[in-house]
């Protein structure tokens, strides 16, 4: 009974991952340009590890796996962020600039 | 200890046993787990990774920042919060990329971070591209560059929510 309850909870989880993936794969073509595309391979790099992970932890139950799985899962959080920072810092040295509004932090910033 | 004598000039500070035999028993337990193979020949070569990869940590400045340590036990409840952001900002952003008039308003917002140590800056500036819909464009002298997708994003960045909580991380 509870065998079932974890499988329908970790199908769920693994469902919503994949929606996830897809959900940030359409964004990658939908958006207008490279800074805003950054942003759907961020659902994609978040949202799709920590549902995917989660519900392979749920089918590895209490176990060597679960804790390997925990261990990825930590790692590609941590390294994913990383990555992106140093792409999206690339893309704005060698000078491509970002489609936006500037906004800057009236308190104390003067950068912008 | 003479393997790592600390040269000026270079990035590398100060290495306290401690700390190296911490980092060399924590390469080792992972090493343990991910192997699951226990043979002599095995076992030398995850020693020997595990001193590599000490010496290349210091050589790449890991044990300057022994904040690090200091702010590990708070680091679970920032995670807590950090999660409940993720995927509030996830659903924002799933709604936004399906919607068929794609409305988002780009804006770059220049923050300045409260928390003081680099090691804090990094946390922030990655929690920040960790949430979908913000991504940190640049971190220089605790000057942060975020591009978000929405302009309301932007303003929830600006409320500084993210900033307070890393602040605290550092000062307990």
């Amino acid at each position: 009974m509870i065998d079932i309850g974890l499988d329908i909870l970790s199908w769920i989880l693994l469902t919503l991952g994949g929606a996830c993936v897809l959900i940030g794969g359409i964004g990658g073509l939908r958006l207008p340009n490279f800074y805003t595309r950054i942003h759907a391979a961020s659902l994609t790099d978040t949202m799709a590890t920590l549902l995917i992970f989660a519900g392979m932890m749920l089918q590895a139950g209490l176990s060597l796996p679960t804790l390997k799985l925990l261990a990825i899962m930590l790692f590609l959080l941590l390294t994913g962020p990383t990555a992106t920072y140093a792409l999206a810092n690339a893309a704005l040295l060698s000078g491509l600039k970002p489609d936006a509004e500037t906004v800057t932090d009236n308190d104390k910033g003067h950068a912008g | 200890m003479s393997l790592l004598n600390n040269k000026p000039g270079l990035q590398r500070g100060e290495a306290s046993l401690p700390a190296v035999l911490l980092l060399l028993l924590v390469l080792a337990i992972s090493w343990v787990l991910w192997s699951g193979l226990y043979k002599p020949l095995v076992l030398g070569l995850g020693a020997f990774s595990c001193v590599l990869s000490a010496y290349m940590g210091h050589r790449m400045g890991f044990f300057r920042h022994r904040a690090l340590i200091d702010l590990l036990p708070r680091l679970p409840g920032y995670w807590w919060w950090l999660l409940r952001e993720i995927v509030i900002s996830s659903w924002e952003v799933a709604k936004l990329i399906l919607k068929p008039s794609l409305p988002i308003s780009p804006t770059v917002v220049a923050l300045q971070a409260e928390v003081q140590g680099e090691v804090g800056q990094v946390i922030l500036g990655n929690s920040i591209t960790l949430s979908p819909g913000t991504v940190t464009l640049d971190l220089d002298q605790g000057q942060l560059l975020v591009h978000c997708l929405t302009s309301e994003s932007a303003q929830a960045l600006r409320d500084g929510e993210a900033n307070r909580r890393a602040a605290r991380l550092e000062l307990g």
